[in-house]
C-alpha cells in the first residue's frame, strides 16, 4: 500500500501541495531527497533477472525508484521491468551501440541520464557488468563508489565485506551521489508483478565509440544458473580429472536440480571451466544447499560460499577446513560416496 | 605503432592469499584490530597484491616475447604507501620493471580508489604512459574500481578481469576478458587501460641475480601534493567486525547418514 501512495503523492506532488501542504510537502521533498536509479542489465532484448536485485535494494532506502535499460532492442524488457511494484519509471534507450555494454559509451550514457534525473543512488549489481561499468561513472561523476554491500543502514551507510569476507566494514558515504554495487546473493531478485510504471526513453549522448566488441564464448548449460541456484554442488582437485568430474557432478547436481560450482584448482588444473569458480576471485553464492565434494576449504573458497544456508561436505581428509563449516561432513572417498549419494537422492 | 611505455601500479597487502595458494592448509587469516576501526596489520606478513604481480609478469612477458610491434620502451612500477612500499617496487624490478615511482605516505594512511585513480592520471600523464595495467581488485578492499575509474579520467579505453592481451597494427589491442558465464573479446586501440585476472599468466619468482640488480635501478620519490593532490576521502569506515562465525555441525558415518542430516536441516 505505502509504494502505491508513495507513487501517487510524488506524481501529483506538485498539484496537492495545495490541498495538503504537510503530507505533500512531505512527498515531495522525500522524491526529491532522495531518488534512486537502479542499472539494469540485458541480453539480446531480455531482461537478467538477477538485476532486478537492484530494485529490492533501492526500495529498502526509500524515495523514488527508477529503472534504467539500454541495448539494441529493450522495450520488451523496459514493459517487464515495469510490472515491478514500486517502481515509478523506467528509463529505456534503445540504440545499439549499447548492446554490448561498452564502459567507454555505456558510462556517459549512464552519466548523461543520472545528470538529468537528479538522482541521489545509483545502484548496480556486482557483477561483470556492474563491475565494469559502474567505477567508470563514478569516475566521471567524481563519486567514489561503495562496492559489494550486502547490507543497507540508512541513505548514506552500508555494510561490505572486505579481507575476502574475513571481516566486514559499515562505511559511511558523504558523495552527493552514491554509487553502489549490490552483492546479488544479499538482495533477492525482485519480481515483475502488477506495477505499472511509465516507460520513457532516456536522453542518449551518442558517444563514439573508442572500443569495440569483438566476439564471446559462454558456457551453456540446461542446469541453473550458478549465481542464483538454490543448490549448488561444487568439486575440487580430488576429483582427478576432467572426465571423473563430469561422471560424479554432473549426474549428482542433476539428481539434485544443482548448479554446478568449482574450487580454483578444479578450474587451473581444467576439470571445469573458469565461469563456474566459486570464491573471492570467482563468483559469490548463497543457495539453500551447497555440497563441497573434495574441496579443502581454503579462505579463498570460503569467501565464495560460507553465506549458503546449509553446507555439505565429502572429503577424505578429516581435517579439512571445510569441515570446521560444513552443518554436516561426511570423511570418505568420494569416488564411492558420491555416486551412492546420487542414487539415494534420486530414490529419495 | 607506438612504442609501449607501460605504467605497472603495484600495491602493498597483507600476504594471505600467497601463503593460501603455496602452502596448503596454512591459513593467515585477517583479524580485526581491538577498536574494531580495521584489521590487524603490525606484525604480519604483507607482499605484493597477487593480481599486481600478474600485471608486472604481463608487462614483461610483452616486451621478452615481442608481442608489440612497437616494442617496449620503458616499464615503470608506481605504489603508493609507506616506506615499506619500496619493498615491493624492488620486486617489481627484480621481475623486470625499469624503475619505480614511489609515492610515500604516512604508515596506516589509506587511500580510496578515487584518489588512487587520480594519482595514477597524473602519473600516466607525466610518464607518457600509453597502457596502464593494473590488477582487477586487491585482496584487501576487494573494491576492484581502480582501473576503471582510471580509464573513466583519462578518457581511455578499458578492458577488465583480461585473461589474454594481443597486439596488432595500428596500435590496437584485443583483449579476451573473463565475464559472467564465459570469455568475451574486445578491440580499442591506445592509450589504454587493462585490468589482470587470475588465468592471464603465471608470475615468475625474482632470481637472486635479478635481486641483485633491481637494488640499482632507480626508485624515484614523490607525494600525492607533488601531484597536485590531498588524501581526501569520501567514506568514513565506521567500524569493521568480524563476520558472524559458522559453527560446524559435525560429522555423519555414511551416505545415509549425510541424506538424513539434509532432510533434517530442510536442505533435501
Amino acid at each position: 500500500m505505502f509504494p502505491a501512495v508513495r507513487r501517487a503523492a510524488a506524481r501529483h506532488g506538485a498539484n496537492v501541495i495545495g490541498a495538503a501542504p504537510g503530507l505533500a510537502f512531505r512527498a515531495f521533498a522525500r522524491s526529491r531527497l532522495l531518488s534512486t536509479l537502479a542499472v539494469l542489465e540485458q541480453r539480446d532484448g531480455k531482461l537478467s533477472a538477477g538485476s532486478l536485485g537492484a530494485f529490492t535494494a533501492a526500495k529498502k532506502l526509500g524515495g523514488t525508484v527508477h529503472g534504467f535499460i539500454a541495448g539494441g532492442n529493450v522495450s520488451a524488457a523496459a514493459q517487464e521491468a515495469a510490472k515491478v511494484e514500486g517502481v515509478e519509471k523506467i528509463i529505456s534507450v534503445d540504440n545499439e551501440a549499447y548492446e554490448k555494454g561498452l564502459p567507454e559509451n555505456y558510462a556517459p550514457l549512464l552519466v548523461e541520464n543520472i545528470k538529468k534525473g537528479g538522482y541521489t543512488h545509483v545502484i548496480g549489481g556486482h557483477t561483470a557488468f556492474g563491475k565494469n561499468v559502474m567505477p567508470r561513472v563514478a569516475a566521471l561523476l567524481d563519486s567514489q563508489q561503495i562496492s559489494d554491500i550486502t547490507s543497507i543502514e540508512n541513505e548514506s551507510t552500508f555494510v561490505r565485506p572486505i579481507y575476502a569476507g574475513n571481516a566486514i566494514a559499515t562505511v559511511e558515504s558523504s558523495d552527493a551521489i552514491k554509487i553502489i554495487t549490490i552483492r546479488g546473493t544479499a538482495f533477492a531478485a525482485d519480481t515483475p508483478a502488477s506495477g505499472s510504471a511509465t516507460v520513457e526513453a532516456g536522453v542518449d549522448p551518442k558517444a563514439e565509440p573508442i572500443s569495440e566488441w569483438v566476439s564471446e564464448d559462454l558456457a551453456k548449460s540446461d542446469r541453473p544458473d550458478l549465481a542464483t541456484a538454490s543448490r549448488v554442488v561444487s568439486g575440487g582437485r580430488a576429483l582427478k580429472s576432467k572426465e571423473d568430474f563430469d561422471k560424479l557432478m554432473l549426474p549428482l547436481a542433476d539428481a539434485l536440480g544443482a548448479a554446478v560450482g568449482a574450487s580454483r584448482a578444479a578450474v587451473d588444473s581444467g576439470y571445469a571451466d573458469n565461469s563456474l569458480q566459486v570464491g573471492q576471485t570467482g563468483k559469490v553464492v548463497a543457495p539453500e544447499l551447497y555440497m563441497a565434494v573434495g574441496i579443502s576449504g581454503a579462505i579463498q573458497h570460503l569467501a565464495g560460499m560460507k553465506d549458503s544456508k546449509v553446507i555439505a561436505a565429502i572429503n577424505k581428509d578429516a581435517d579439512a577446513p571445510i569441515f570446521q563449516v560444513a552443518d554436516v561432513g561426511l570423511v570418505g572417498d568420494l569416488f564411492e560416496k558420491v555416486p551412492e549419494l546420487t542414487e539415494k537422492v534420486k530414490s529419495a | 605503432m607506438s612504442a609501449l611505455r607501460i605504467l605497472v601500479p603495484v600495491k602493498r597487502v597483507i600476504d594471505y592469499a600467497i601463503l593460501m595458494q603455496r602452502v596448503r592448509h596454512i591459513q593467515v587469516k585477517p583479524r580485526v584490530n581491538k577498536a574494531m576501526t580495521g584489521v590487524e596489520t603490525a606484525g604480519v606478513k604483507h607482499s605484493m597484491n597477487p593480481f599486481d604481480e600478474l600485471s608486472v609478469e604481463e608487462s614483461v612477458r610483452i616486451r621478452e616475447k615481442k608481442r608489440a610491434p612497437g616494442g617496449v620502451e620503458d616499464i615503470c612500477a608506481i605504489s603508493a604507501g609507506p616506506a615499506k612500499a619500496q619493498d615491493i617496487l624492488r620486486t617489481a624490478m627484480a621481475m623486470g620493471a625499469d624503475r619505480g615511482i614511489h609515492v610515500e605516505m604516512k604508515d596506516g594512511e589509506e587511500m580510496e580508489p578515487l584518489t588512487v585513480a587520480k594519482m595514477l592520471k597524473a602519473a600516466a600523464e607525466k610518464q607518457g604512459s600509453n597502457l596502464v595495467i593494473l590488477g582487477k581488485q586487491s585482496i584487501d578492499d576487494d573494491s576492484a574500481q581502480t582501473g576503471q575509474m582510471l580509464a573513466g579520467l583519462l578518457g581511455w579505453p578499458q578492458a577488465t578481469q583480461a585473461s589474454k592481451v594481443e597486439f596488432g597494427e595500428g596500435d590496437s589491442v584485443m583483449v579476451t576478458k573473463e565475464v559472467d558465464g564465459g570469455v568475451e573479446t574486445v578491440r580499442a586501440k591506445l592509450p589504454m587501460v587493462v585490468t589482470t585476472d587470475l588465468r592471464l599468466n603465471e608470475p615468475r619468482y625474482a632470481s637472486l641475480p635479478n635481486i641483485m640488480k633491481a637494488k640499482k635501478k632507480k626508485i624515484e620519490k614523490t607525494s600525492l601534493a607533488d601531484f597536485g593532490l590531498q588524501n581526501d576521502t569520501r567514506l568514513k569506515v565506521l567500524k569493521v567486525t568480524e563476520p558472524p562465525s559458522r559453527q560446524g555441525g559435525g560429522k555423519v558415518e555414511d551416505v545415509d547418514g549425510l541424506v538424513s542430516k539434509l532432510k533434517e536441516l530442510g536442505a533435501l
